[in-house]
């Protein structure tokens, strides 16, 4: 039993490893909107590692507020029904190192948690940019990585949002997605590199 | 019958004894940084190159220290709608009995406070008694069972509890280095209350002769920290005449803000 006066060390984690494959993608994992829904857009890119090549065997997942800035709350990702959005998904790269999924761009989150658009009146007041959490897990990487995609659609806030004003250009363009001529999202990884994405460490 | 399809970075060429000398080092240096006082690491190094594969595939730059927003703060759910009660039974996903000790893996599921996590996701996969993943990669020339997959789900009870039932996966090799071999270990896949405390790890068994010649074990610095991976015999999670037993709690890694859910939302 634990002992309330002191927090048990967490477990450590460590690699996803190379086997991952059968046992943790499932059917419809990308898709957190299935791709011929009119709202779906399309978020794609590579994982490169320290030498710029492609990593065929990374898994991301992504977890995000739909349109709406609503955080999901409803079960169901494993066994999509195709129409409740449950904000989760799950992505391998393919053997080119890439990886996709179908989404919606989230809405911002007002700072109680509450949709902007049902919350009313203080949708206006946040000046943080909604983003994608991303959790990064590969062969060869020793423990998760967290970091976000920022995405096009919401620019007003990119220059006021706390943490991008924090980051120099090079760091910020490292979790901003960018918008492609078929509309599609694209936003790439970088594990190490002279384009190394900012991961972070949470306080 | 086996040729080689790995990448280059895994066709180790190093000894085991190159590899030892390397983890060893490491290690030391931590337990000096210790004594100079640095707090315990409560987590793997991600630059640890005696596994050599993360050599190209950790970052360099240290993290960014942030406040996790309100997303990051809340989870995915899961619920019985994701996951059967029969996924959390890896021997019976076939026709007949997979080979190997039948054993019970079972445990609590805790967040940084000591608190249960309820109706949470856990996946898990291994390889088989000999020691083979059913993955098209795995090249090992041990046998396949045609009775196991080595995959498995459940959703975390009440008193955060999780239980499978599942056969001993074998030790086996790999190509880090000449002549490397995995100690024996289950891969977990865990979800908390809040996405920063997504974690995947590996479960391992009691005395295993090779936890000191596994640079993936020891990149975990802090042998107080490795010893947290390692599951414990328990006697009275055996069946008779059945199976064995081991327990191995979960404990995610706290974070000072919690997530609470508005109240009067609109649902
Ligand atoms: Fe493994």
């Amino acid at each position: 039993m634990s002992n309330p006066s002191t927090s048990p060390a967490p477990t450590p984690g460590q690699t996803v490893g190379p086997f991952f494959g059968y046992a943790l993608p499932f059917e419809g994992g990308p898709d957190l909107v299935p791709p011929h829904n009119p709202k779906a857009v399309r978020l794609h890119g590579y994982v490169f590692d320290g030498n710029g090549d492609p990593i065929p065997d990374a898994i991301l997942e992504i977890w995000q507020a739909d349109q709406d800035g609503r955080i999901p709350r409803e079960p169901g990702s494993l066994h999509r029904d195709g129409h409740t959005f449950t904000g989760f998904g799950r992505s391998e790269t393919d053997a080119a190192g890439h990886y996709q999924f179908s989404t919606v761009i989230p809405g911002p989150i007002s700072s109680t948690g509450a949709s902007s658009s049902s919350g009313g009146n203080d949708a206006g007041a946040d000046s943080k940019a909604p983003f994608i959490a991303v959790a990064v897990f590969s062969r060869g990487l020793i423990n998760k990585l967290h970091t976000r995609i920022y995405l096009p659609g919401h620019e007003e806030l990119h220059v006021t949002d706390p943490f991008l004003t924090s980051l120099d250009e090079e760091d910020r363009a490292t979790v901003t997605a960018t918008r492609g001529g078929d509309g599609s999202i694209r936003h790439d990884i970088h594990l190490q590199g002279p384009q190394e994405t900012v991961f972070l460490a949470f306080d | 019958m086996t040729t080689e399809t790995t990448n280059l970075s895994d066709r180790g060429e190093g000894s085991q004894a190159e590899i030892s000398d390397e983890i060893e080092t490491l290690h030391a240096g931590y337990q000096q940084r210790r004594q100079q006082g640095e707090p315990p690491a409560q987590q793997p190094s991600l630059d640890f190159p005696p596994y050599r594969s993360s050599i190209l595939r950790h970052p360099t730059k240290n993290p960014r220290h942030v406040d996790p927003e309100t997303i990051e703060l809340a989870s995915p759910a899961f619920g019985h709608t994701d996951v059967s009660v029969l996924e959390s039974n890896l021997t019976i996903v076939h026709n007949g009995e997979p080979l190997g000790e039948r054993m019970v893996v079972s445990g609590r599921l805790l967040d940084g406070e000591g608190r249960p996590v309820r109706n949470q996701l856990i996946e898990l996969w291994q390889a088989n008694s000999a020691g083979r993943y059913i993955h098209k990669r795995d090249q090992h020339p041990a046998p396949i069972d045609p009775n196991f997959t080595g995959a498995g789900r459940c959703i975390t009870d009440d008193d955060g509890g999780y239980s499978f039932l599942t056969i001993k996966p074998g030790a086996y090799p790999w190509k880090n280095h000449r002549n490397a071999w995995r100690p024996a270990h289950i891969h977990f896949s865990v979800f908390g209350t809040a996405f920063t405390q997504r974690i995947v790890t590996q479960m391992y068994f009691p005395g295993d002769p090779l936890f000191p010649l596994d640079p993936i074990y020891n990149s975990i610095v802090d042998p107080d920290a490795r010893e947290r991976l390692v599951a414990k015999f328990d006697h009275s999670l055996t069946s008779p005449e059945w199976a064995l037993g081991y327990r191995w709690d979960i404990v995610l890694t706290g974070s000072k803000a919690t997530w609470v859910e508005p109240e009067g939302d609109d649902e």
